[in-house]
């Protein structure tokens, strides 16, 4: 059959002034209108707007139009707008495609004859590849119904707890024998003073007696293969599987984890959590030497049993030192560990009451108290009698069976060394020791800081570029409980919508395989991260998954007989774009 | 002297100052003078001119670089004084003595301005070959080395414990000038560029694989501040503790040490030099010598490794009086060294030995202790 | 005969349609779901449209907004109804008439607007705007009072839905009853689409959840009237900058103070906020971090500008946060310590172009009182409970009123384990409307309500005679 001749409607977009106070968006219409194929060229203020799309819309219908060609923005921001819009009247949407003339054209160059000739060069390249655009289908994939929340902290229950009550089944994977995570260390928490142990108590109870959670402790993720909606995640554990929970931990047993075992599901949720700042890497605060110098984590502990024994006697001076691990490239950490300021002013005033004698103080360098009651915390905390004095320490040495900070107070301007009895270094949160090995497992890039990275830092928090496993928790970085709690639900919300729909969109640009060219190399096998294309056993020639290939094209420019063809991205598609540029 | 602040605030890239205290809150000078570096910082930060001869207290830095290694931001706060001392410098308001140390430096190759040509006189009949005849290992000696003659000991000592190890070294003799570190950082940045230069060329033109010194601060700067590129620059505290490991230098008694019984044993402590363990992180290298030579019982000060309190001999203060005399950091120093009830202050530094050796003399302490470079030790035990 | 029965599902519904509101209702609609969405407002987008580039990524605020606005305006699931209003949410009684909505444990009552314009005619063309008898004469809400529109308008002009809308307290016939001879707006629109007969509509839904995501306010800063806000025209807020500095603004993103660009800008912080004068204790979270990027936009802007920040403490604390502040500060933004006390005008000395202004404060790092000169000065204003919390706190008194924490804002059921629920079943808080945050933690929120709202539908749904 042939096929119809191309009939190209180009739209370019004034994006406000972002494109057209640098691109003479007039000038590259006109010149739009003069490449083969265009039946229509305009230029408006806003494509993106409901009037833009009914631009296109309307020449759609009216002029038969059979390609589409948006120069604007990057794809990134609304080729599903243009697509929808399109696919509404009935074109495909994979007859539609975007020049990019903002963020790579408008948006980096300032001479404006310079911009709008390379707008028209960028416009004239994907008119080229628009003339060979064919249309593709949308197909959609079924959705394992069930999702396995790796990490039972308290972020990983809470994602766990969402999802199941919504009636999916859910594997919580732990790896350590107890659910509860970091907080399950802490005494007390922040503002509202109420035991951790109590919070957390009716969360396990619920966890565990949930009647679709399976709580996996002493597992170990080994192994992810798959994509959205239809994961096989495999699981090392210790073969017993949760039915009850004793609250205080005192039944934690470790079991040997040899048990290997397969779990299909639809979403993942990444919940592994962060450890804790080791001082020892700041050996000037003398962390290890000195029995003075503990960390918060052990003054937690301390606070728990209300024991503030084993230092010099009487305890008359508590100093406690923020940001150490935090907000230091000397260490690594650049990055604020968000929770040190708040649990230290915690920390701080619970001592006050505890040692009604003792002068408290805390060294800081800004006090970060910022969220819902914490700057009224942390005015409590100073009514109670915490000293805050602005000046980091230095180092720490000894003097008799006490210590001596020393710094400088930067308020008053001078060097100051303060004798204390007990210091609390309020070290901060890192990334897990494991955590290469677990970007490995999950696919997931990591973030400058080393947490795992989210899609988007405003949009989309809880998202990885990983369609189907989402974050929740410290691992993408550090947060108090509230927001924790809030992005393991997000993380949920996330996960629960392919399950609730019970379909995914699978990628429609995919590689396919031309079985006459095939020479069975396997080439394509071996380059391919998603494993999508396999050998046919019998007929010794590769054919490609369209379901789990997601059209990166690796294997089309491997294949050493060019027997693969990336559809939507065609060598002749893409040869027309660059013959488009250089002539 | 009006100093514009903005050039050298971006120079120096002083904009990432928080203003958290760490600096001064470090800084072993900052308790003894009013020498406050955050607050200097602060002032090139926010005012528009800065009048540098209203600080005489910039001549008591000692470029220890506590404030630089510990700088959670990553800004340089000692290069500040450095950059200031230039201003001073620039314009001829330096105290005599400094001025006096840079023009013997300029003039005879080292700072106590002594002739050039006396400056091979301390190897005292060994055989010393010269390196420009070519050898494998070229060892830089130092002007202090050279001269001093409490120094020269270590020296000599080094020799026989290369010739001891079979090493094919030489020295540049009187050809050997003054490295320059102290030099730039009294701020005398024309002459530092000038010595480099020179020193560079000769250096290279040795062919030598390795470069050894006996000062931390010769290490230091051709380690950090030159581009030797090829040469493994080492201090000979590494060279030592890498022969000792390899058993090509092995001792074979205890330390014989003048004036006292043979009884076999010695406590020691070491003190870490600033320029070796602060600034270079050379920590466990002089503690194995130590530890190697029999007879040594090594101690700990409490202070000691990254937070080893400086001997005030660095940065320019071998020439330069300070401003507060009478509380010296080497008095407090070696009372915490015969505090731990070590017989043997051990050093590896030239300054640190002068400094702390005079400390120990002004306190009263010779009876209880005794400071040595590491290298008396080994030679002793050799 | 075999019955045919369908699952009906329930909907949800959306009050408020910032990005909180948005992102909500995108989250429940790509699950299946119903949603309606009501904004009061002509156009969805909140607060999030005013803002130039964000931080700390420094995106285009509407470019990543305007995808998400589009979604919902596209999204089969979601029923948009802006220039709308809740009036009411009550327990579900019989319906009088066929309800919206699959059942559910709530009764809606909506006020729709009249617009006086019929959507389904208007194109958005603006030609009534550019003929209307009061164009550039109305001040513009969303250019926070820095520029001035016509009666009929959009606010802005990627709006959701690009529909006009008359306003009511400035149209000269609504107000005045009379406007010339003939309404210049009917005469210029192609499309007939302008109506004055159009009245407010009163819709009954039935939902299973409700999520409140109202947003916020921003203090007055004639609250701090030692600031001179509304006294000296060189000093505005931190809003007003961001439409002074956005590229779509009245100004196009030039930065001009009395018509030149400022040499010498103070950004102020805390202006309002942790402090007992004003009755906000509590810190407003996100003005040490949109300081430092307006600081940035500033140095991007003039690049010879002198820039001072005046803090008591930089919060810092997000991911990429710290590193953003120290990018900043390597931009030559002098960060002082101090919360400045006054600002004063100083008259011109010989030989000095016109009176600056002077800011006074301490310089608690010097340990000295300062004086610095300013022809710009943004005030990191306090943000606040919306005036109306009470009124959208008692839309729910037949189901015992929305609790309000002793900061004025909603209250959620539990401070550290139930941030989004509130003390009534099937009614949860999105974004600020709950207290203050960035945009992040606002998303985050916004689909941690999503994910409540969906297991209390998907419990809802009923098998209905097909």
């Amino acid at each position: 059959m042939m096929e119809p001749q191309p009939r190209i409607g180009v739209y370019i977009c004034h994006c406000g002034t972002n494109i057209a106070a640098t691109v003479d968006v007039a000038q590259v219409a006109e010149f739009a209108a003069t490449l083969p194929g265009v039946v229509v060229a305009r230029d408006y203020l806003y494509m993106c707007s409901d009037p833009g799309q009914a631009l296109i819309q309307q020449d759609i219908k009216e002029q038969g139009l059979n390609r589409v060609v948006v120069a604007s923005c990057s794809p990134t921001m609304h080729e599903p707008t243009f697509r929808g819009a399109a696919q509404q009247v009935g074109l495909n949407p994979y007859l539609v495609e975007m020049a990019n003339i903002r963020e790579q054209c408008s948006w980096v160059h300032r001479d404006r004859e310079q911009a709008t000739e390379k707008a028209k060069l960028l416009v004239a390249s994907v008119v080229a590849k628009a003339a060979l655009l064919k249309p593709l289908e949308e197909r959609e994939v079924g959705v394992t119904p069930g999702a396995v929340v790796v990490g039972g902290g308290v972020a990983g229950m809470v994602a766990a707890l969402d999802v199941a009550d919504t009636g999916f089944p859910v594997y919580l994977v732990e790896k350590s024998d107890r659910l509860g995570g970091h907080v399950a260390d802490l005494n007390r928490v922040f503002p509202t003073l109420e035991s951790a142990a109590e919070l957390l108590e009716p969360l396990i109870e619920r966890v565990t007696s949930h009647p679709h959670i399976t709580v996996l402790r002493n597992a170990e993720v080994v192994g992810m293969e798959g994509y959205v909606g239809n994961f096989t995640v495999e699981v090392r554990d210790s073969g017993i599987v949760d039915s009850g929970f004793g609250g205080d931990g005192a039944e934690s047993t470790n079991y040997e984890s040899t048990n290997l075992r397969t779990l299909d599901v639809g979403s993942i949720i990444v919940a592994t959590g962060y450890d804790v700042f080791d001082p020892h890497r700041k050996p000037e605060l003398g962390y290890g030497q000195y029995p003075n110098v503990i960390t918060s984590l052990e003054m937690e502990r301390r606070l728990a049993t209300e024991d503030l024994t084993g230092f010099s006697k009487p305890v008359r001076s508590v100093a406690f030192i923020q940001c150490v691990g935090s907000r230091d490239v000397q260490v690594g950490n650049p990055y604020c560990s968000r929770v040190c300021c708040m649990y230290t002013a915690k920390q701080s005033r619970l001592v006050c009451e505890l040692l009604p004698e003792a002068k408290v103080t805390v060294f800081f360098m800004d006090v970060r108290t910022f969220g819902k009651g914490a700057e009224e915390f942390y005015d409590e905390a100073r009514a109670k009698g915490v000293l805050y004095r602005r000046g980091t320490v230095s180092e720490i040495y000894r003097r008799g069976d006490r210590v001596v900070l020393v710094g400088e107070d930067t308020l008053l301007g001078r060097p100051i060394d303060f004798e204390a009895d007990l210091v609390v270094l309020a070290v901060g949160m890192e990334p897990r020791s494991d955590i290469a090995d677990l970007s490995t497992l999950f696919k997931l890039p990591r973030s400058a800081d080393g947490f795992f990275m989210e899609c988007h830092p405003k949009l989309r928090p809880v998202d990885t570029v990983v369609d189907g496993v989402f974050l929740a928790g410290c691992c993408q970085g550090p947060k108090d409980i509230p927001d924790a709690i809030t992005q393991a639900k997000a993380a949920a919300s996330s996960a629960l919508i392919p399950l609730i729909r019970g379909a995914v969109l699978a990628e429609s640009a995919t590689a396919v395989v031309d079985a006459d060219w095939c020479a069975g190399c396997g080439m394509c096998v071996e380059v391919c991260p998603y494993g999508a294309p396999a050998l046919d056993p019998f007929w010794g020639v590769s054919r490609i998954n369209a379901v789990l290939c997601k059209g990166c094209g690796t294997c089309a420019v491997t294949c050493p007989s060019k027997a693969i063809r990336l559809q939507h991205f065609t060598s002749e598609q893409i040869l027309a774009q660059v013959d488009a540029l250089v002539e | 002297m009006a100093l514009k602040t903005e050039p050298m605030v971006e120079q120096l890239e002083l904009l990432g100052c928080i203003q958290c205290g760490k600096c001064t809150g470090g800084c072993p000078v900052a308790r003894k003078t009013v020498l406050n570096i955050r607050s200097l910082i602060y002032q090139m930060l926010v005012e528009p001119e800065l009048d540098v001869a209203a600080h005489p207290e910039l001549w008591d830095c000692t470029c220890c670089f506590t404030c630089v290694e510990r700088c959670p931001k990553d800004v340089r706060p000692a290069e500040l004084i450095i950059g200031l001392r230039g201003q001073l410098v620039e314009s001829g308001r330096i105290p005599e003595t400094i001025g006096a140390a840079l023009m013997g430096t300029f003039r005879q190759g080292n700072p106590t301005g002594m002739a050039r040509e006396d400056r091979a006189a301390w190897v005292d009949g060994t055989e010393v070959k010269a390196a420009q005849e070519g050898c494998e290992l070229l060892y830089f000696v130092c002007c202090t080395a050279s001269y001093d003659p409490r120094v020269q000991p270590v020296a000599r000592a080094l020799v026989r414990a290369f010739q001891a190890a079979d090493l094919d070294f030489g020295t540049l003799g009187t050809e050997e000038s003054c490295c320059g570190n102290e030099v730039r950082r009294m701020g005398e940045i024309g002459l530092f560029e000038m010595l480099v230069e020179e020193n560079s060329e000769l250096i290279r033109s040795v062919g030598a694989s390795r470069l050894v010194t006996t000062s931390p601060h010769c290490f230091n700067t051709f380690k950090n501040e030159y581009s030797l590129d090829g040469m493994e620059i080492l201090h000979y505290t590494q060279l030592i503790a890498e022969l000792i490991e390899q058993g090509r230098l092995k001792f074979s008694h205890p330390p014989n040490l003048p004036g006292r019984e043979a009884e076999g044993k010695v406590t020691v402590t070491y003190h870490d030099p600033c320029f070796l363990g602060k600034q270079n992180h050379i920590f466990d290298e002089p503690r194995a010598i130590l530890k190697a030579i029999p007879g040594v019982k090594l101690v700990e000060m409490d202070r000691n490794r990254e937070r080893s309190l400086c001997c005030e001999g660095g940065g320019g203060r071998m020439w330069a009086e300070g401003t507060n005399l009478e509380e010296r950091l080497a008095f407090q120093r070696v009372h915490e060294a015969a505090e731990t009830g070590a017989e043997v202050l051990a050093v590896a530094c030239p300054f640190c030995l002068l400094t702390l050796e005079d400390a120990v003399k002004v306190q009263g302490l010779e009876s209880r202790l005794q400071v040595m470079d590491i290298m008396e030790l080994v030679d002793l035990a050799l | 005969m075999v019955e045919e029965v369908v699952t009906r599902k329930s909907a949800a519904l959306v009050i408020g349609g910032g990005i909180a509101g948005i992102q909500a209702a995108l989250d429940i609609a790509d699950a299946g779901y119903p949603v309606y969405l009501v904004e009061r407002e002509p156009s969805i987008g909140g607060r999030m449209a005013q803002l130039d580039k964000t931080f700390p990524t420094l995106d285009c605020s509407s470019c990543i907004l305007t995808p998400k606005m589009v979604d919902v305006g596209r999204h089969p699931n979601i029923e948009l109804m802006t220039y709308s209003e809740v009036v009411s949410v009550t327990p579900p009684g019989p319906p009088s008439y066929p309800p919206h909505g699959g059942g559910g444990a709530f009764r809606v009552r909506v006020r729709k607007k009249p617009r006086y314009v019929d959507v389904n005619k208007c194109t958005g063309c603006g030609l009534c705007a550019a003929a209307c008898r009061m164009k550039g004469r109305v001040v513009s809400r969303f250019d926070e009072g820095i520029a001035k529109r016509s009666a009929i308008y959009v606010p802005f002009p990627q709006a959701v839905p690009l529909k006009y809308t008359v306003d009511p307290t400035a149209c000269l016939y609504l107000t005045r009853g009379k406007c010339g001879k003939t309404f210049l707006c009917q005469d210029a629109c192609p499309a007939g689409a302008i109506d004055f007969e159009q009245q407010e509509e009163f819709v009954d839904l039935e939902v299973g959840a409700v999520i409140v995501a109202t947003g916020y306010d921003l203090i007055d800063p004639r609250t701090k009237p030692e600031f001179g806000y509304g006294v000296y025209p060189e000093v505005m807020t931190g809003i007003e900058f961001e439409r002074l500095s956005s590229a779509s603004g009245p100004t196009m993103g030039e930065i001009t103070v009395n018509g030149k660009r400022p040499k010498d800008v103070v950004f102020i912080k805390c202006v309002g906020s942790r402090d007992p004068h004003t009755g906000v204790p509590y810190c407003s979270r996100v003005c040490c971090m949109y300081t430092a990027k307006h600081a940035h936009l500033v140095r991007d802007k003039i690049p010879d500008a002198r820039i001072t920040v005046f803090y008591m403490d930089v919060r810092a604390f997000g991911k990429g946060y710290e590193e953003f502040y120290d990018r900043v500060r390597h931009e030559r933004v002098i960060y002082r310590r101090g919360e400045p006390a006054e600002i004063y005008r100083k008259k011109a000395r010989d030989g000095q172009q016109g009176d600056k202004l002077v800011v006074l404060a301490e310089d608690t790092l010097l340990g000295k009182p300062i004086e610095v000169e300013a022809d710009l000065v943004v005030l990191a204003t306090a943000i606040v409970p919306r005036t109306d919390v009470l009124e959208v706190a008692a839309m729910f008194s037949s189901l015992g009123g929305l609790e309000c924490s002793p900061d004025g804002f909603f209250q959620e059921a539990h401070p550290k384990l139930r941030p989004v629920d509130t003390l009534l079943d099937g009614v949860f808080l999105a974004g600020c409307c709950q207290g203050p945050k960035d945009i992040p933690d606002t998303v985050a929120q916004a689909k941690a309500a999503a994910s409540s709202a969906l297991r209390v539908l998907t419990q809802c749904q009923e098998a209905v005679p097909a």
